[in-house]
């Protein structure tokens, strides 16, 4: 689990995050919504150590980040998975260099052992048989996927994700999400995803934390967030037609339906 | 404070040692034909403008090999070499972790808990430093034969004089003068351009900017320790 208290983040003379407490749970998938420039990606890089905030406490089972020395940060992130935005894939690697390169950073294992894990791993998100290709040969969502089985690939406590939609299509999206899902429920892993796909809010948002002008508005799941009156987060979420529509609909009907549901997953 | 970072303990010396190799194969020997086509057209050029000037009857004709040699050995085959060296692989630097920062590599190897300037950084310049050596005298002897070529394909001075010039008051200091101030220019090169490139704020267009930046910077600093180490060295 972790716990954000009060945290607070400025910029010259521009505050980004106006002491912003929340709980990120184990085993959960955790969503951080907002609107862009809300201050979600500052959050996020703080939560990471990425960033020090000017004030509060960013806990991970009880350990805080902002007080820890380069040394401990060092040892808290070997439990930490990131899927960056962009994938962030090391273009010199192969996919199965990339999977292994955490495996030969961290562990004393022999060669054999480091690739039968990172095989497993790619297994994990199917892609067997791309091991060998480079990331410029890889569609976005694979690459995604490659991002994901590099993030787990040292069995992290938690796993972090910037928009891990970011860039893909609707199809490929739900599959990426429900991923996400499966592995943080399959291992156990704290997993905090920033995010402003609606798909993903209201298909994978089993703990949701609204961000709003870098405060803490609201704090909920993907059931609850039909019924909210916060308008801001209105607003954000039921932004287009389609998603007014939807809620009009599960709350005539007085149960989520959650879109990730309605379309089988893509493999 | 960069330094500090790029020059800590590595993680995995097995790691160090692989990266190294490969930098020492994309920075020095990738390099190799540029230094030979280069240092044997200016070798040829440098004997024909030595031979143009020192057509007197009170100045020996072996002088054109004599001053070819110095040239080479001096000036050419260190600095000017570092300076064209400074456009290619300075570039290359900044632009290789320029884009692996824009493109949150970087972010992902400090998420991992790899000191990444460490990691980039330090086998670039060790790999860089200890071939830089080899592309010197690679570049005197390439010099020296285009000068030879030049005795041997044209009429403007005999092959034996050439020679003779060559080896005639030959000082073995200016060699490792040369190599000296190689291994300087060579870190110097390495190191600035890894620094415009890691701090690579933006998009692409701040990529090549980095890498402008990180080449004139480095010729400026070149030059510089030119002027230093001349001083230094050789009186």
């Amino acid at each position: 689990m972790i716990e954000v208290k009060n945290v607070t983040k400025s910029f010259d003379d521009r505050t980004v995050l106006h002491d912003v407490s929340a709980t990120f749970y184990t085993g959960k998938t955790n969503l951080i919504i907002g609107q862009s420039g809300s201050g979600k990606t500052v959050l996020m890089k703080s939560l990471v150590g990425l960033m020090t905030p000017e004030k509060g406490e960013i806990l991970f089972d009880g350990r805080d980040i902002i007080g820890m020395d380069r040394s401990q940060i060092k040892d808290l992130r070997k439990e930490i998975g990131m899927l960056f935005q962009g994938s962030a894939l090391f273009d010199s690697e192969t996919v199965l260099g990339n999977v292994m390169f955490p495996l030969t950073m961290f562990t004393r294992q022999s060669y054999d052992e480091m690739y039968q894990r990172a095989m497993f791993c790619l297994e994990r998100v199917n892609l067997k048989g791309a091991e060998n290709k480079y990331p410029s040969e890889i569609s976005g969502g694979m690459q995604k996927r490659v991002a994901i089985a590099r993030a787990i690939a040292l069995n992290p406590k938690y796993l972090f994700c910037d928009e891990p939609n970011s860039g893909l299509d609707p199809k490929t999206s739900i599959v990426i999400d429900e991923l996400l899902r499966d592995i943080t429920h399959e291992y156990n892993i704290t997993t905090v995803i920033n995010t402003h796909d609606m798909n993903s809010v209201l298909g994978i948002g089993e703990n949701i934390i609204f961000i709003n002008k870098g405060r803490r508005e609201w704090v909920g799941d993907m059931t609850q967030i039909y019924n909210t009156s916060n308008e801001a987060l209105n607003d954000f979420v039921f932004a287009t037609h389609l998603f007014q529509k939807v809620r009009e609909y599960v709350v005539e009907n007085e149960r989520p339906t959650p879109p990730t549901s309605a379309t089988p997953a893509a493999k | 404070m960069f330094m500090q970072r790029v020059f800590g303990i590595p993680d995995r010396w097995r790691t160090f040692g692989r990266r190294t190799i490969q930098e020492v194969s994309k920075l020095g020997i990738d390099s190799i034909p540029l230094v030979i086509i280069i240092s044997l057209f200016i070798g040829a050029v440098i004997a024909i403008q030595m031979q143009l000037n020192i057509s007197s009857p009170l100045i020996p004709a072996y002088s054109v090999g004599l001053a070819t040699r110095d040239i080479v050995l001096l000036e050419f085959s260190n600095s000017i070499l570092c300076l064209i060296l400074a456009g290619k692989v300075g570039s290359n630097i900044a632009s290789e972790i320029g884009t692996m920062r824009v493109t949150e590599q970087i972010d992902a190897l400090e998420i991992m808990g790899v000191n990444s300037a460490n990691f980039l950084v330090l086998p670039k310049v060790v790999g860089f430093v200890l071939f830089m050596p080899a592309l010197v005298v690679i570049c005197m002897a390439t010099s020296l034969i285009g000068g030879y070529l030049v005795a041997l394909l044209t009429d403007i001075i005999t092959v034996s004089r050439y020679v003779y010039g060559l080896q005639a008051l030959f000082q073995e200091w200016y060699v490792w003068y040369g190599l000296i101030k190689s291994v300087v220019f060579a870190f110097i090169i390495s190191s600035v351009a890894s620094f415009y490139g890691y701090y690579v704020k933006g998009g692409a267009l701040d990529v090549g900017k980095a890498s402008t930046n990180g080449v004139v910077a480095s010729s400026i600093l070149i030059l510089l320790f030119d002027v230093l180490l001349t001083k230094l060295l050789l009186q």
